[in-house]
């Protein structure tokens, strides 16, 4: 049998996911009391997941990283939420959301998974507005929208620049009824060290309590993981410094195949680098390039005296300066999708005329849309975001323009999953930004929200009852058992080898060499020379990790240089396996761009004939080579094409 | 830049805490609060010292895990940002900092500069939502709200749940975190169904869990740094009398 089975039903495309749930094993009330349910993360996609899971009966058990559910990164997703509610009368329909995912995320992502997104994405909207959430709304008391990049259809609910944020205290207010309920327990300050795996299924996890550095065990009849993706691997990048992959990474090793890792997104307007202490770095919503034009000198010159601090943004004339993504794909413009806009960046950077002291920033210029609207219009648009940008940079965007350069977001790949969720071992399943499934090579802006919420409002409900219909009899599943004190050793002594070390650096230094290395060999433009010398480069970083690591303190108590140790050693994994899949995949695609494979005019060239597939990476074991496992694409109802954002 | 920090060590929630002195020097004024707290946590480690523990995430002001009471003032002297995003350009180069934990009893110390805020979520669950289930509920446009409201819901539901507020406070009250969830669901029609339950059920909560009353000092709102406005614990008083009757 085939490794990767995608369950996806049979039947026109528009009808499979209503076959799914007519078709579909149901658990009954009676029968959901005795079943316990695991989720890792409490994210938009955990927290909808455990709240509606919790609201239908289930024994729910969630776990948070932090001190509260709220704290999850999805918190701070800015611009918006997509959904094909046509409330504009633009045009929009189910069918086109699900087209503009697809061709965005450069064919390589599932149709029905997509068109299922594409589906459920309205009644996220109605969910929310039932929950409270804020959106932004017009003046007769409807919702509003805006664009947002890779469409030409209005269909971006927001909320200020605040969207992720609400949308998250949505989903934590229905987790906190669920909670005062008692049908879902909350264990925060917990980090997930492993799974349980018995008989070939998923029946626990081993926690480490963040607060007192013990470990702890928890059993389930189905593990949830909801823990977002591993940009931290990069060391700068947007996500949250406590957002790793090692829960995934847990996965992969017990089993789970781990699809396209090499698929990562850079976003192109974030605020630049600016010295080697810093810690991360910020976004600035996609939004703004509804209003903000990108430029950079049309002149060498002019960029060098950009770059030597001789004169300023607004010193250089409209007839100097080059519009360069309103000059490349006029149809989009500055809306082309992000990894478009990110290489344009790049490219225009690496032609010398990037400016900021470091030549690597574009301006994000609000000039003529201050013209156009007035100052007024555009602080109630992007007011916080003005204001983070001035605390950040002590530059005020209202009078010169912003400075923006790509940096790491979000990873498209992750855990892979069959159309019900669930992972290559049984009993795991994966939402969100932790699995593979929907966008593809690209994201667009204003899907994550959406796919993490469909995952866990819409979708999970119906496919693990159909999982769990089989486990009825099961009974509880007991924590002594040999499996979880097998786990819990393997856990232990993997801690305390880590101490043993007594090495002489600390895991932020060399978390930033590794990020280095794959910025270098496994960022926005990769090559096979690139790949070749970053998987050697981290073999040996990785060597060195587990000779000369230095970690203070002890095991039994709140430690973060151990936690930043754990999920390093995992990071010094996972990062081999991205570089491992880039250089299997010999075209570019989407956000995975191969020097080699470029067209003339410098727009990535996919070899559908060769990779139209998606690649899942199986562990098999610590000195053997993974296995690569290809799930052929199949576009029924698409027209594969180039992507085109021109005309 | 370079500074004295007089930094709060405390081992466990029953230890004695003290303050330290730590100096760090070379710091870039670019360089953010929390990250020049990480070149202090690195000289630390070279130096086979514990770091300091504090609590950060985001690192862009959202996600309200940061919590350091900075020469007296919760997220130091800039306004309207949380320690995240405050830069070292706004101190002067030489100058002493004291950095001290949240102080509430309902905030208790965990560790260094590391509290316990589940207060804020035993707060929440005991009413600060919609009680929508998943699932059967009407189009989004169904019941049209106007701007006005919608816009005041969102000033109120900004609100990142940090605590800056209690630890402003001479009373240690939470009244500006409760009245913004009160006052972001009661100007939405959807949360007026359970407005009264909700506000009597958080109050009670809030009194139960060591929270001290409201003054009308203001300090809450000086210190916030998401700028939510004490006319929302107005709203709050209003509610609360509303649902007695």
């Amino acid at each position: 049998m085939n490794k990767l089975d995608s369950k996806v039903p049979s039947g026109p495309l528009a009808e499979k996911w209503t076959k799914y749930k007519a078709e579909q094993h149901l658990v009954n009330p009676a029968n959901k009391r005795k079943l316990d349910v695991i989720v890792v993360g409490t994210g938009l996609a955990g927290a909808s997941a455990a709240a509606s899971l919790g609201a239908m009966g289930f024994n729910v058990k969630i776990f948070c990283i932090s001190d509260s559910p709220r704290r999850a990164h999805s918190i701070a997703a800015q611009g918006g939420i997509n959904a094909a509610k046509n409330y504009q009368n633009d045009g929009d329909s189910v069918y086109r959301l699900f087209y503009d995912t697809i061709k965005g995320g450069d064919y390589r992502a599932r149709e029905a998974n997509v068109y299922r997104l594409a589906e459920v994405s309205n009644n996220i909207i109605d969910q929310c507005v039932a929950q409270g959430v804020p959106f932004a709304r017009d003046y007769a008391g409807y919702l509003d929208n805006r664009s947002f990049g890779g469409a030409q259809v209005s269909r971006t609910f927001y909320a200020k620049g605040q969207t992720g944020q609400q949308l998250l205290l949505g989903a934590y207010g229905a987790l906190s009824a669920e909670i005062a309920k008692g049908s879902v327990k909350l264990y925060a300050r917990r980090e997930m060290m492993d799974i349980v795996v018995k008989d070939g299924h998923a029946c626990g996890i081993i926690c480490r309590n963040l607060v007192n550095g013990q470990l702890e065990r928890y059993s389930g009849h189905a593990v949830l993981l909801c823990t977002g993706g591993y940009g931290n691997v990069y060391f700068l990048s947007t996500n949250a410094m406590n957002s790793n992959g090692g829960a995934a990474w847990k996965a992969y090793k017990k089993g789970a195949c781990f699809a396209n890792p090499c698929f990562t997104q850079i976003h192109p307007t974030c605020i630049p680098v600016h010295g080697d202490y810093q810690s991360k770095l910020t976004l600035m919503s996609e939004s703004l390039r509804n209003d903000g034009r990108i430029w950079v000198p049309k002149e060498k010159s002019d960029a060098e005296r950009l770059r030597r601090g001789e004169i300023k943004a607004n010193d250089i004339p409209e007839e100097k300066r080059d519009y360069y993504l309103e000059r490349r794909y006029p149809a989009f413009g500055n809306l082309v999708p992000r990894d478009v806009a990110s290489r344009a960046a790049k490219e225009r950077c690496d032609a010398g005329y990037g400016v900021n002291e470091t030549g690597l920033a574009v301006f994000l210029d609000f000039k003529s849309a201050i013209e156009r609207l007035g100052k007024k219009k555009i602080e109630e648009r992007y007011g916080n975001l003005f204001q983070m940008y001035q605390k950040i940079t002590d530059q005020n965007p209202y009078e010169t323009p912003m400075m923006i350069y790509p940096a790491v977001h979000y990873t498209m790949g992750g855990l892979w999953v069959d159309y019900e969720l669930q992972t290559t071992l049984p009993g795991l399943f994966a939402l969100g930004e932790a699995n593979f499934s929907d966008h593809g090579a690209n994201r667009l802006g204003a899907s994550a929200l959406m796919q993490g919420l469909s995952d866990g409002y819409f979708v999970i409900p119906y496919t693990l009852q159909n999982f769990l219909s089989s486990h009825i009899s099961d009974g509880p599943v007991p924590t002594d058992l040999p499996e979880f004190d097998q786990t819990e050793k393997d856990v232990r002594e993997r801690i305390d080898s880590l101490f043993a070390i007594k090495g002489n650096e600390s895991p932020d230094s060399i978390h930033k060499r590794l990020g280095h290395i794959m910025w270098e060999g496994v960022g926005m433009g990769r090559t096979k020379k690139s790949l070749e010398w970053a998987i050697e480069e981290i073999k040996k970083l990785r060597a060195e990790f587990w000779k000369n690591l230095k970690v203070v303190g002890s095991a039994d108590e709140m430690n973060p240089e151990l936690e930043k140790a754990l999920r390093l050693a995992d990071f010094l994994e996972l990062g081999e396996l991205m570089a491992k899949d880039a250089l299997c995949r010999e075209e570019s695609c989407g956000g995975h761009f191969r020097e080699e494979y470029q067209t003339e005019d410098g727009e990535a060239k996919r070899d559908d004939e060769h990779f139209m597939h998606v690649a899942a990476w199986e562990y098999k074991g610590e000195d053997a080579e993974p296995e690569r496992h290809i799930e052929p694409l199949e576009y029924e109802n698409i027209k594969v094409a180039t992507r085109n954002y021109k005309n | 830049m370079d500074f004295t920090l007089k930094v709060w060590r405390q081992e466990g929630p029953k230890a004695k805490g003290r303050f330290e002195t730590y100096k760090v020097s070379n710091i870039s004024p670019d360089c953010s609060f929390l990250e020049m707290l990480d070149i202090l946590n690195e000289s630390l480690v070279a130096q086979g010292v514990e770091p300091v523990c504090f609590d950060h995430d985001c690192r862009e002001g959202i996600c309200g895990m940061c919590s350091l009471y900075i020469n007296g003032h919760p997220h130091g002297p800039d306004s309207q940002v949380t320690t995240c995003q405050l830069h070292m350009r706004k101190f002067t180069s030489g100058e002493t900092i004291y950095i001290e934990p949240w102080r509430s009893a309902a905030f208790p110390v965990i560790k260094d500069l590391v509290v316990d805020r589940q207060a804020f979520d035993k707060i929440i669950q005991a009413g600060g939502f919609i009680s929508a289930t998943t699932g059967g509920v009407p189009d989004g446009n169904a019941i049209p709200i106007p701007k006005k409201d919608a816009d005041t819901a969102m000033d109120a539901a900004a609100c990142i749940g940090c605590g800056a507020c209690v630890a402003a406070c001479k009373n240690a009250s939470a009244m500006l975190f409760v009245s913004a969830k009160v006052s972001h669901l009661a100007h939405l029609p959807q949360g007026r169904v359970e407005a009264a339950e909700r506000v009597k059920k958080m109050i009670a909560k809030m009194d139960e869990l060591g929270f001290g009353n409201c003054t009308n000092t203001g300090a809450c709102e000086a210190e916030c740094p998401k700028g939510i406005k004490i006319l929302h614990i107005a709203k709050l008083n209003r509610e609360f009398l509303k649902a007695k009757f």
